[in-house]
Parts: structure tokens; C-alpha cells; sequence
């Protein structure tokens, strides 16, 4: 079973990774965006570390919604809502438990994914952070490393895309080459999700 | 980089603390990211509240004051502001009358004041929106995120203002707003790119002797890339492109905008050019305004913002005015 704790981790683990790779993810979002979303992810995930350690959210649920209401409060642009809602409808869809399993988490993360899909407008293809989600709900069912590979692999396939939601639509053609900067940080944070279940007794890594 | 900044950090903030300095005529809180006319909330009339990323000065902070904007939210350097900010402009401007958002179409700028739109119900504040897309450098919007919003925001800005000072209901200031939207068309050219605070260096390399046609306000690239033309070529394209898509049939209102790093000298000339077409295709111009008003950071170019205006709108768009960019008739 997966306990708070756990998605603590999680959370500090997308962090500590958004920290270290935001020069990237501003490059690629250089090419087809307008250059911050490094800095606006960090600034974002900075507010819910220190959140987590001021306040003691009590569930896994409560831990995503706090997380998600943060990033909403402090990322701006579209990153902001749609990270947010992808935390708190992940969160939400946790309900109350102190604990919940794995496939409640896969259901849940389902559910979350779902939710930034209504949000955005945007569907598999279109170049954006759900060509990385996508693929990670369905190997989310099977581990978590699945899901970090499925994340990343569909993170890379953005590259010959053309964008059709966001900033990085403007360009139409030209966006074709490039990596979605959206799909490589939701691939981040799955990452830190095989991160936190690795160091996780409990969890299915 | 060579930046008259402290650090990328605190750009929006240092920006605002001079703001305030500059202007005691507005309440700026620094720490919350906003900016509110200091008569505010005047009684009985419709609070305006816009906001957007900053780097596009003096959008939207230089045009809070009597006859235009309420409030402002001025976001980080190219990012929309978050629901927080427009939640607290909403509860400092509303008087009761309600609320109008002045939203840029930009994905993330949507999303966050649909968001805050809800949030300030929740709260009481009975809230219009209104979605400024008037670019038509994007080609097909079903391929895309739809038209950006860009220059139109200003003709937007000012005669929903106007309308919204001689006290008329919240249905009657979107209206206006909404009308003013559609009747307005924009085209940009970039004769170079940007360098943000935060990246340091510029978004994309322009080759001496080349510009960008149909770009945003945002140092993305435009849709094409051509050899450098001289302004009169350039008032061609762009006001074709414009009228293309407006066919207008009554007088105009002209925007002949710069994007930051462009001179008075040039845009004036690049005017006269803008002057030249219109009145080659028969366009009436009723005003025309040139200066840097929505513009993207370092960028040097200029955007063209046509308005097919009606009696009302013109007579909005002369009333009063007094805000730190936009001034006249007080």
C-alpha cells in the first residue's frame, strides 16, 4: 500500500528533478514557446516543497490536492492549470484514505489525466504534456518503470509532431523537430512517481 | 546579456515598485501583482480588470486608470498571472455592478481567468469575459489554439472603458467589448528577436538581412521568414493581410504599434507607408495612434491593429482618458 509519505516523496522527487532540468525545459520551450517554463515549473514545484514541510496534509489525497492548488496559485501560463488540475483531480480521485494501492493510484492518475484532457481541449498527438500521460496511465497498471519509460518514449515521439494546442500551435510546421517542453516535464514528474515507488517497500517497482 | 535588471527573479516586482513610484494615482501591491486605479471601486460602475504576461509594457498596467482599465494582473515575464491575482483585482474593483475579464487568447491566459472567473463568483462578484483574438497571422485555428490576442486589446481596452465610466450595466460594457473584438484585425512583423530575463539570450536567431512575417508578441517565430523589405513593402503585406480578413466598409481606427526596440522615427515612417495603403484601397481612417503600446520586450518590429469603427465606438474611443501611457480629452 501506498501511504502519505509516499506521495510526499513524489512530490519532492518532481522538485528536486524540475530543479535540476529547468534550463532544459526553458530551451525547449525556447525553440517553440516562449522560453520559461523551465523557470515556471521550478518556481512552481518550489511553492509545493515548501508547502509540504509547513503544513502536514494528512492523506495521499489531500497531499496532490494541496500540491495541485500551489501550482495553480504560483506556475501561471498553462502550465499552472494544467499541472494543477492534473494534481488535484488525481488527488480528488484519491478521496480520503490513508492508504490506497497501486491500482487505486493507476485509477486515480487516470482520472487526473482525464481532467487536464477536458481542461486543455487536447488529445493524443496534438504535442503537449498528454502524449507523456497517456502512455503512462496505460503502463501505470504495470509498474511504475513502465510507466517512466512509456512517459519518456512518449515524451521523444512529440519531436516530429506538429503542434496543435498552446503557444507552440502558432508555428504550425515549424514546430515539427522539436520536443514538446510539456511532455518532457510531465515525463519528469512520472519519473519521480518510479522514483518515489523505488525507495518504496511497499510499492510495485 | 546586458539587462538594466537586477536579477531575472525580481523583474516583474522592481518593475512594479517604479511603477508605483512613478504613478500615485495607482495602488500597486507589489507583493499580490496588481495594479488598481486608486479611486477604486467606483459606485455604480463596472470594474475592467485585464492582465497578461509582463514584458509587453505598457500593456496592461499603463492603461489602469480613469476612462480605461480597473485593475491590471501583471503575470511573470511572458506568462499568464495565476487565478489569485484576478480574484483579488475582481473583489478590489467590483462595486457591485460587476466585473468584466479582458482575456488575450492565449491558452494559458484563458484557462487561468476561467478559473478565477469561477473562483470570484464563488465569492459573489458577478463576472463577463471577453476573448481578444484578432491576429490574423494564424492561419487556420482549427490547427491551432485559435487567434491570438494582440493590438486589438488596446481598442478593447479603451472604448469598453469609456462605456464602463458613463456607468452603463456589465451586459452593455461586453457588448461593446465584443464588438470591438470582432471588427478589429492585427498582422506583426519581427525585424528581430527577444531576449527574456530568464533565458538571457535571444529566442531565435534572425540572420541580418532577413524578418519574420506574422509573429505574436511573445518572441515566438512567425509563420515566415523572408529577405529584409524597406517599410513601404512592408506596409504592403501587412496591411493587405489585414484588410484581407477585416473588408472593412466604413472608417477605420489605426494601431501602428511598436514591439519594443523599434524608434519613433521608424514607426512614423512605417505610418505614413500604413496611410499610403489604406488610402490606395479607399480605407478611411477616422484615428490613427503609433507608439509602443502592446509590445514584446526587446523585439524590434511593429504590428499593424485595423478597427472597422462604428459612431460608438468613436465616440468612446475619444473620451476622456487617464491612465500613465494613454492620456487625452481631461
Amino acid at each position: 500500500m501506498l501511504d502519505t509519505d509516499f506521495f510526499r516523496r513524489w512530490m519532492t522527487a518532481t522538485a528536486t528533478a524540475v530543479d535540476r532540468e529547468a534550463d532544459r525545459l526553458t530551451d525547449l520551450d525556447s525553440a517553440i514557446g516562449d522560453a520559461d517554463h523551465g523557470s515556471n515549473m521550478r518556481r512552481g514545484f518550489g511553492a509545493v516543497t515548501d508547502v509540504l514541510e509547513k503544513e502536514s496534509p494528512g492523506s495521499p489525497g489531500a497531499v496532490l490536492v494541496l500540491a495541485g492548488r500551489h501550482l495553480i496559485s504560483t506556475v501561471g501560463g498553462a502550465s499552472g492549470p494544467l499541472y494543477g488540475t492534473l494534481l488535484r483531480g488525481t488527488g480528488k480521485a484519491l478521496g480520503d484514505a490513508a492508504e490506497v494501492s497501486w491500482e487505486q493510484l493507476t485509477e486515480a492518475f487516470g482520472a487526473g489525466v482525464a481532467a487536464v484532457a477536458r481542461l486543455g481541449g487536447a488529445k493524443a498527438g496534438d504535442k503537449t504534456m498528454l502524449d507523456a500521460l497517456l502512455p503512462a496511465v496505460e503502463a501505470l497498471g504495470t509498474s511504475a518503470e513502465a510507466a517512466r519509460d512509456a512517459a519518456l518514449a512518449g515524451a521523444l515521439a512529440t519531436v516530429p509532431l506538429p503542434a496543435r494546442k498552446g503557444r507552440a500551435s502558432y508555428l504550425g510546421e515549424r514546430s515539427v523537430g522539436h520536443q514538446d517542453p510539456g511532455a518532457a516535464s510531465a515525463a519528469l514528474l512520472v519519473a519521480a512517481l518510479a522514483e518515489a515507488a523505488r525507495t518504496d517497500e511497499g510499492g510495485r517497482a | 546579456m546586458r539587462m538594466l535588471i537586477n536579477v531575472p527573479e525580481t523583474v516583474v516586482a522592481d518593475a512594479l515598485r517604479g511603477i508605483a513610484a512613478a504613478h500615485p494615482d495607482l495602488t500597486v501591491d507589489v507583493e499580490n501583482r496588481l495594479v488598481v486605479r486608486r479611486d477604486a471601486p467606483v459606485a455604480g460602475k463596472v470594474g475592467l480588470v485585464s492582465g497578461g504576461g509582463s514584458g509587453h509594457e505598457p500593456l496592461h498596467a499603463g492603461f489602469v486608470g480613469p476612462g480605461m482599465l480597473s485593475a491590471a494582473c501583471p503575470g511573470e515575464v511572458f506568462t499568464s498571472p495565476v487565478p489569485d491575482q484576478m480574484v483579488r483585482a475582481a473583489a478590489a474593483v467590483d462595486s457591485g455592478a460587476g466585473v468584466l475579464f479582458v482575456v488575450k487568447n492565449y491558452t494559458g491566459d484563458v484557462l487561468n481567468f476561467d478559473m478565477a472567473a469561477e473562483l470570484a463568483e464563488d465569492e459573489g462578484v458577478r463576472v463577463a469575459r471577453v476573448l481578444v483574438d484578432d491576429d490574423v497571422a494564424v492561419a487556420d485555428s482549427t490547427f491551432t489554439a485559435g487567434r491570438r490576442g494582440t493590438g486589438a486589446t488596446l481598442f478593447v481596452e479603451k472604448i469598453a472603458g469609456a462605456l464602463a465610466d458613463e456607468g452603463a450595466p456589465l451586459e452593455q460594457v461586453e457588448a461593446v467589448a465584443r464588438r470591438v473584438n470582432e471588427s478589429s484585425r492585427s498582422f506583426g512583423v519581427a525585424l528581430g528577436a527577444v531576449t527574456t530575463p530568464a533565458k538571457g539570450s535571444p529566442t531565435f536567431v534572425l540572420p541580418p538581412g532577413e524578418l519574420e512575417l506574422g509573429i505574436g508578441i511573445h518572441g515566438e517565430p512567425g509563420r515566415e521568414r523572408r529577405p529584409m523589405m524597406t517599410s513601404g513593402e512592408i506596409a504592403d503585406v501587412v496591411v493587405q493581410a489585414v484588410l484581407d480578413d477585416l473588408r472593412p466598409t466604413g472608417p477605420v481606427l489605426a494601431l501602428v504599434n511598436g514591439m519594443g526596440a523599434t524608434p519613433l522615427l521608424e514607426l512614423y515612417g512605417f505610418n505614413a507607408e500604413v496611410q499610403r495603403v489604406l488610402s490606395e484601397r479607399r480605407v478611411p481612417v477616422a484615428r490613427t495612434l503609433v507608439g509602443n503600446y502592446v509590445t514584446s520586450l526587446d523585439m524590434a518590429g511593429c504590428s499593424v491593429t485595423l478597427c472597422q469603427a462604428d459612431e460608438e465606438m468613436l465616440r468612446l474611443w475619444d473620451a476622456p482618458v487617464q491612465t500613465p501611457a494613454l492620456r487625452w480629452g481631461r
